[in-house]
């Protein structure tokens, strides 16, 4: 290889070069295309819940924003945005009793089966949500437990509770233990180093991985689909709207839903990239 | 290391909830589909029994082997039209943008959408692809068609165009974070050594994305195997999937022992692909060691 470069540099390198920039340029290109292909139907929701006309087709219209004024009127869907935030919040809230000391034992306690228990817990990740909603309803049903939204929040806390051990594990296992020793050795019982060394440290772990959760219970339909009862989460009303066919009003959700979670996700990165303060 | 009483009850109290949850919510609803998964149908319900007559059915009836294997097929595709996509553009992040502040802003850009509504990602392709709907009303139009086609929407191709763009971010994770654990100057060694680019793509930055593509795929392939929202949106009867089959056995066709069966060939085809690919993965760690 030496020899070649040797033998003829200017040439190689200039065709090398050549290459070098036309792969640049037709790489930006189809990374142009792929950008495209994620944004346009995003866009293509947005436009049409301002179009006036119950059809979706081109060419536009008018502009109007009926459909945002019919929402607010929907009574079935006021009420599922309501459960929806019934059922994130309180899934939310057991992920985090479940799931931040499943996280701090998985890395600091020895017990038998750790790893057997660590399989268990990420399961829910790796396997497709139909199969948490098929199992857990079996559970149900056996125990004679009627399907209601209680019931969609046991199976989205014991779905997303692997959120929230990865989170919070992988910002415990970056976490500088000596912080801890010193306070251990200043006299701090066990129980006030944790609330005030190691909590304040994972804090913005436990919050990060609570928004994510709380934004996928609040889309989840997997689970929702078998566990739900006669009400409605948001993403189930709005699966049921679809069988009787396209309407713009679903576009107006679906754009405030996709403002809603960039809200969120904007703040939950913030808060997972900003390790301590 | 010795516990002492005292750290032994706090260690006792930290793992209780947790344990107990996972147990009463995991461990015992898988057992459920595993032993339900040899029961017997009977009408209206099913009986106790340890046959193997639903997994001998699922594996002979034309009907059950046809979803299985159109299931690996599509989730086959997906992932491969995902990598065709994701490579060459994280490709052109990692590599080609010199600024880390755009780079991360449009990685973030692919990421984000994973958060948005999958529903409503999958719903607006049906709005797209309809023969009343957006790529119809654009292609007549601008006179390429004379009236609108059905051709887009309800088949194969509609299920891997919007599975595709559902999970493509799920592609360019991985392959993002091995691109850019590359060291930089190993790419440029081999310039040095007077390798050309298209050679140094082959023998260095292709075997060292390995891990990302496996990781990539495997995620990709896994998501679409497990999918029914995709084939109920925009899949039509030739896009049914293996979880379609399993939801209307615990619906309409009331056959639990059977969907329970099906449950658990998914869990296993899962499960084998991510432990087969976590073994790939640890080995082309090993190649770089």
């Amino acid at each position: 290889m030496t020899t070649r470069a040797r033998k003829n540099p200017t040439t190689a390198s200039t065709i090398d070069r050549l290459v070098e920039r036309f792969s640049s340029m037709s790489l930006a290109g189809f990374a142009v295309l792929v950008m495209t292909f994620l944004y346009l139907p995003i866009l293509i929701l947005v436009i049409f819940s301002f179009n006036d006309d119950r059809s979706l087709t081109l060419p536009l219209s008018g502009f109007t924003t009926r459909w945002y004024v019919a929402l607010f009127s929907n009574e079935d869907l006021l009420e599922a945005i309501f459960n929806s935030f019934y059922v994130a919040t309180v899934a939310t809230v057991i992920t985090l009793i479940i799931g931040v000391p499943a996280a701090i034992a998985l890395d600091r306690i020895e017990f038998p089966g750790k790893t057997l228990f660590r399989r268990f817990v990420l399961l829910p990740i790796a396997l497709p949500g139909v199969i948490t909603g098929v199992s857990m309803l079996n559970l149900f049903k056996l125990m004679g437990m009627n399907l209601s939204l209680e019931t969609v929040i046991l199976g989205h806390a014991t779905g997303l509770v692997s959120i929230v051990v990865t989170q919070v594990f992988a910002r415990l296992q970056r976490m500088n233990r000596s912080v801890e020793e010193v306070s251990a050795d200043l006299g701090a019982k066990p129980w006030q180093t944790f609330f005030l060394v190691t909590l304040p440290n994972i804090k913005t772990a436990i919050i990060g991985s609570a928004l994510l959760s709380f934004t996928v219970s609040f889309d989840e339909i997997p689970v929702t689909f078998f566990l739900t009862g006669r009400d409605n989460t948001l993403p189930m009303y709005i699966w049921s709207t679809l069988r009787r066919g396209i309407t713009p009003e679903i576009n107006a959700v679906g754009t405030l839903i996709v403002l809603g979670s960039l809200v969120l996700i904007f703040i939950s990165v913030r808060m997972l990239r900003n390790p301590g303060n | 290391m010795k516990l002492s009483t005292r750290n032994r009850l706090s260690a006792a109290g930290i793992l209780s909830l947790p344990v107990l949850w996972t147990t009463v919510f995991l461990f015992i609803p898988y057992a459920i589909i595993f032993t339900y998964s040899f029961y017997q149908k009977q009408f209206p319900t099913f009986v106790p029994a340890f046959q193997f007559g639903n997994y001998a059915l699922i594996f002979t009836d034309p009907q059950y082997v046809q979803v299985l294997l159109r299931t690996a097929k599509i989730a086959l595709i997906v992932a491969a039209c995902a990598l065709f996509l994701a490579y060459p553009f994280t490709y052109f992040l990692v590599f080609k943008i010199k600024s880390p502040r755009v780079r991360l802003m449009l990685y973030m850009a692919v990421i984000v959408p994973l958060w948005v509504s999958y529903l409503l990602r999958a719903y607006t392709w049906k709005t797209i692809l309809g023969s009343e709907g957006v790529l119809n009303s654009f292609l007549v139009m601008i006179g390429v068609l004379d009236q609108p086609s059905d051709i887009f929407l309800y088949n194969q191709f509609s299920m891997v165009v919007t599975l595709t763009y559902i999970f493509v971010p799920f592609m360019v994770m991985p392959i993002y974070t091995s691109m850019e654990k590359i060291p930089r100057n190993l790419i440029e060694a081999s310039k040095d050594l007077g390798v050309g680019p298209f050679r140094t793509f082959l023998k260095v930055t292709l075997p060292l994305t390995t891990p990302g593509i496996v990781a990539g795929a495997t995620f990709t392939y896994c998501l679409t195997f497990g999918d029914f929202i995709a084939s109920f949106l925009v899949g039509g009867p030739d896009g049914l999937m293996v979880a379609n089959v399993i939801t209307s056995q615990f619906g309409a066709a009331l056959n639990w022992p059977l969907g329970s069966a099906l449950a658990i060939i998914m869990l296993i085809v899962v499960l084998t692909i991510i432990s087969l690919s976590d073994r790939v993965e640890r080995s082309g760690r090993l190649d770089l060691a």
